[in-house]
């Protein structure tokens, strides 16, 4: 056995219900090393390091700590292997001060004093370089202090092998600067590291050696030195799969919703996106593809006016909608089928029944049901007056009525679970009930319904299996034959560049450009998600961009 | 002035007892509140104790008889605290409402125990021995009437009100000072953090939620043979009363037993105002409403503010699941 080999995995493999989160991967980590572990979104990295620091327990093959086989079911037991992980959402107790954030729930036999573990905590700052103040109350840090916090916590613990789950996403550049610097200096120190990142230059800048994932997958393995971005794009994205998908060809309608120099915060006050314009034209489905965190969320929830916007301006055929409720917007045609992480969260109420779900944005509709009685605007006639009379006071009863109509409701759910397929036992279960599949057809259905003419979709075949995901795909090509413009966040490359047909890339929240479909490559697409490649810069010089990268050259609003 | 700020740390240190109680169990992440109910708990096994200590004598021991009503209080309280904890830590029930059966159930027991069992079971407790244990409660240092003031306010107190106290302080150096109390406000905040470095949660919980119904039996047993003689027929409906505003005083403390001191004797005093000053005797409930009037102010003024420290624990209420990631 190699002496030098701090971890090794081989032919480790986990499943996920059905479906392979992790599939027979082997690598090896050595001493004093830095390996960074590169992959796509939902290529299993997480789920991968997950195992190694004992929040899973692999299905197969076996862990190697230092040449002997490890059992590690435990993040106690990782300790005990001296392995610690850095996870991407910190997990400290935001009320403690450093200091006791790092102590908690390590067993030793000295008494709890403030100030040895003040020496302690100094200690290891100064021999790694990190600045800390281990008084300092947790919620008074800013993001990297905490992630100093988190580092020094896995280190107090005697850890060998650091795993770092993405720790630069949420950190500046300068700041990623000092990161490296310390971990230079712990590799010098003979620890061994496992850094994830999206980020290729920083592979490039920080890593000794790469390992890169692709769909569970374990591709291969390169020394940094003798690789480049490209390549290591080409590996992590793979070759183009050819999908069945239908791209229906429509006419070039007027652009829907436009969007101006947009800037929005996220929930810890640091710009999410920032300086985005884009537009959707009327008949067209405009893919949003990223990293996950990439500000589409927060996006999302701009246009659909859950987000306060700072800067900049979002116009639906030409008017602003900035500051207009939810509830406007929605009513002026903009529908938002959003999918959280987990389907259920923000677009259905899970114990209520379909029908219950159709009423929930609409209820007001839902009066008695009156029908006005149909008068001609020159009419002027005695009886033209009273039908109008009808009409007015039908009308405010109607909107004011005091009870739901569930009937209409239940005719609704009926067309929907109709229309698309939905397999329900009942318009009456509860959705939480339904499947992945038909939950999602579900909320689409229900959008759907206020006929919308910008449809916002946020991963709508997550978690989907092959065919349910072709017939959301199908309905959205409905939905774009039918005239409306689509918004699709998507995940998966293929399928964006088989669906849409303009790919707009963002990258931390900036826009890199915006790509027909046809036109573009995976690599491209990948190096513009990595950060590599920025097109708004280069101003269309590259071969196969949409000339909807400069926005207001030609195309902009009043006729 | 010097009885009525006697009266007011007399009667303050039941309100002490529950609401360090009551700390403890949020600390951990769980909001009993079935308190009241524990509360009344602890004065059935308070009372059911010490007059065991007097069957078949004509002189109890003194001594003997706190000890064993201390004893059986907190026994008592800390059988309806296991209950909870069990059905809120191993089953995860909703915490609101398994409390608030506890409480029923507390308050209907207590009932049921004291006028029904206790009496019928014929334990021969004349009321002549009910007074000799309030004079046990309530028996202090000989020679301190000498100071005046000073003693009437401070020194002339039973064994309890020091007992609460004590307690008091001891639970905030815990929780302040010692790894223990460290980890159990760590479990309070952010159960899976506290698990990911090792910590055995559910031993914390369960621990923490069966010393806090003990320590708010106390308050039980401080109320009924204390404050009255033992034979109150309807002791569980004050004592429910004093179990809402201990509550109630935790919040006022904000989650600090050492202030919970102060705020006991705040709420004692506010409590027992009304038989201290002439007021039409249809406004003295509203005198009783100032300490939920002063809460409601507190918690108006903590979440204005919004530091960090005085909020109640960040997991208070939520179940906690190892396996919910």
């Amino acid at each position: 056995m190699d002496e030098q080999i701090a971890l090794e995995l081989r032919n480790i493999s986990k499943f996920f219900g059905p479906v392979a989160a992790n599939k027979d991967i082997s690598f090896s980590l050595k001493r004093g090393e830095i390996l960074a572990l590169l992959g796509e979104n939902g290529s299993g990295k997480t789920t991968l390091m997950n195992m190694i620091s004992g929040i899973y327990y692999p299905d197969e093959g076996q862990i190697f700590v230092n040449g002997k086989p490890a059992v590690i079911s435990s993040p106690q037991d990782a300790f005990r292997y001296k392995i610690g992980m850095v996870h991407q959402h910190f997990k400290l107790i935001d009320i403690f001060t450093a200091a006791q954030n790092i102590v908690l729930g390590v067993r030793e036999t000295k008494r709890y004093s403030a100030r040895r573990i003040n020496e302690q905590v100094g200690k290891i700052a100064s021999k790694y370089g990190f600045e800390i103040d281990p008084k300092k109350k947790i919620y008074d840090m800013s993001v990297s202090e905490k992630q100093t916090v988190e580092i020094v916590k896995v280190l107090y613990r005697g850890a060998d092998i650091l795993i770092l789950d993405e720790p630069t996403a949420v950190l500046t550049p300068q700041e990623t600067e000092k990161l490296f610097a310390v971990m230079r200096a712990m590799k010098e120190d003979g620890k061994s590291i496992i850094i994830i990142t999206h980020k290729l230059h920083e592979v490039m800048a920080i890593s000794d050696r790469v390992a890169v994932l692709r769909k569970g997958e374990y591709i291969g393995c390169v020394n940094t030195a003798e690789t480049s971005e490209a390549a290591l794009t080409e590996m992590m994205v793979g070759q183009k799969v050819e999908l069945n998908i239908e791209r229906p060809l429509t006419e070039h309608a007027r652009p829907l919703l436009e969007i101006r120099d947009l800037c929005i915060k996220n929930d810890v006050g640091s710009l999410a996106i920032e300086d985005l314009s884009f537009f959707i034209r009327g008949g067209e489905i405009l893919g949003v593809a990223g990293i996950a965190g990439c500000g589409q969320r927060e996006l999302c929830e701009a246009i659909a006016g859950l987000r306060k916007v700072e800067s900049g301006g979002i116009y639906h055929e030409g008017e602003s909608i900035v500051g207009l409720s939810p509830k406007a917007i929605y009513e002026k045609g903009v529908s938002m089928s959003f999918i959280p992480e987990d389907r259920l969260g923000m677009g259905l109420a899970p114990s209520m029944s379909v029908t219950d779900n159709m009423m929930i944005k609409n209820y007001q509709d839902h009066g008695f049901g009156f029908r006005p009685r149909s008068v001609d605007a020159g009419d002027k006639s005695f009886r033209a007056a009273g039908r109008r009379c009808v009409n007015a006071v039908g009308g405010f009863f109607d909107r004011h009525w005091a009870f739901v109509n569930r009937r209409l409701a239940r005719s609704e759910a009926r067309r929907v679970i109709e229309e698309l397929d939905v397999s329900t036992p009942s318009t009456e279960t509860p959705v939480r009930r339904l499947s992945g599949g038909n939950v999602q057809k579900v909320l689409l259905g229900r959008e759907l319904l206020n006929k919308p003419n910008v449809l916002i979709t946020a991963y709508p075949v997550r978690g989907l299996d092959i065919n349910s995901s072709y017939l959301i795909y199908d309905i959205l090509n409905r939905q774009k034959k039918a005239g409306t413009g689509v918004l699709f966040i998507g995940e998966d490359l293929d399928v964006m560049l088989a669906l849409c047909d303009k790919i707009m890339v963002l990258c931390h929240g900036r826009l890199m450009g915006v790509v027909h479909a046809e036109k573009t490559t995976k690599e491209q697409l990948g190096l513009m998600m990595a950060g590599a490649l920025d097109l708004q810069e280069e101003k269309g010089k590259q071969m196969g961009v949409a000339k909807d990268t400069q926005i207001g050259e030609g195309e902009t609003w009043n006729e | 002035m010097d009885v009525f700020l006697s009266s007011a740390i007399e009667f303050g240190v039941i309100f002490l007892f529950g609401c360090v109680g009551e700390i403890i169990t949020e600390k951990s992440g769980h909001l009993n509140l079935g308190i009241p109910g524990i509360m009344c708990m602890g004065a059935a096994g308070g009372v059911f104790g010490a007059k065991l200590c007097m069957m078949g004598t004509d002189n109890p021991n003194g001594v003997l008889t706190v000890l064993v009503a201390i004893l059986f209080a907190m026994l008592f309280a800390a059988a309806l605290g296991g209950v909870y904890g069990f059905l809120t830590v191993s089953l995860r029930v909703n915490q609101n409402v398994t409390g608030l059966v506890c409480t029923i159930f507390g308050a209907g027991f207590t009932s049921f125990f004291l006028n029904n069992v206790v009496n019928i079971a014929d334990l021969e407790v004349s009321s002549k021995l009910s007074y000799a244990s309030l004079n046990f409660f309530n028996a202090h240092i000989p020679g301190t009437e000498i100071l005046g003031w000073f003693g009437t306010i401070f020194l002339q107190h039973g064994i309890l009100i020091y007992l609460a106290i004590v307690i008091a302080i001891v639970t905030s150096v815990i929780l302040k000072r010692t790894k223990a109390g460290l980890n159990l406000r760590a479990i309070g905040e952010n159960p899976a953090t506290a698990d990911a470095v090792g910590i055995r949660v559910t031993r914390y919980k369960y621990i923490a939620i069966v010393t806090g119904a003990a320590i708010a039996g106390l308050g039980g047993l401080c109320y009924a043979l204390g404050y009255t003689t033992g034979n109150d027929s309807t002791v569980e409906v004050t004592v429910q009363g004093i179990g809402w505003l201990s509550i109630a005083l935790v919040i006022f403390t904000m989650w600090r037993p050492t202030l919970s001191i102060a705020g006991s004797l705040v709420f004692g005093a506010l409590y027992i105002l009304f038989s201290y000053i002439t007021v039409a005797s249809e406004f003295k409930p509203l005198l009783r409403l100032i300490p939920f009037v002063v809460t409601i102010i507190v918690l108006i003024a903590t979440s204005i503010i919004g530091h960090r420290e005085t909020q109640p624990p960040a997991s208070l209420g939520l179940s906690y699941f190892r396996e919910d990631r």
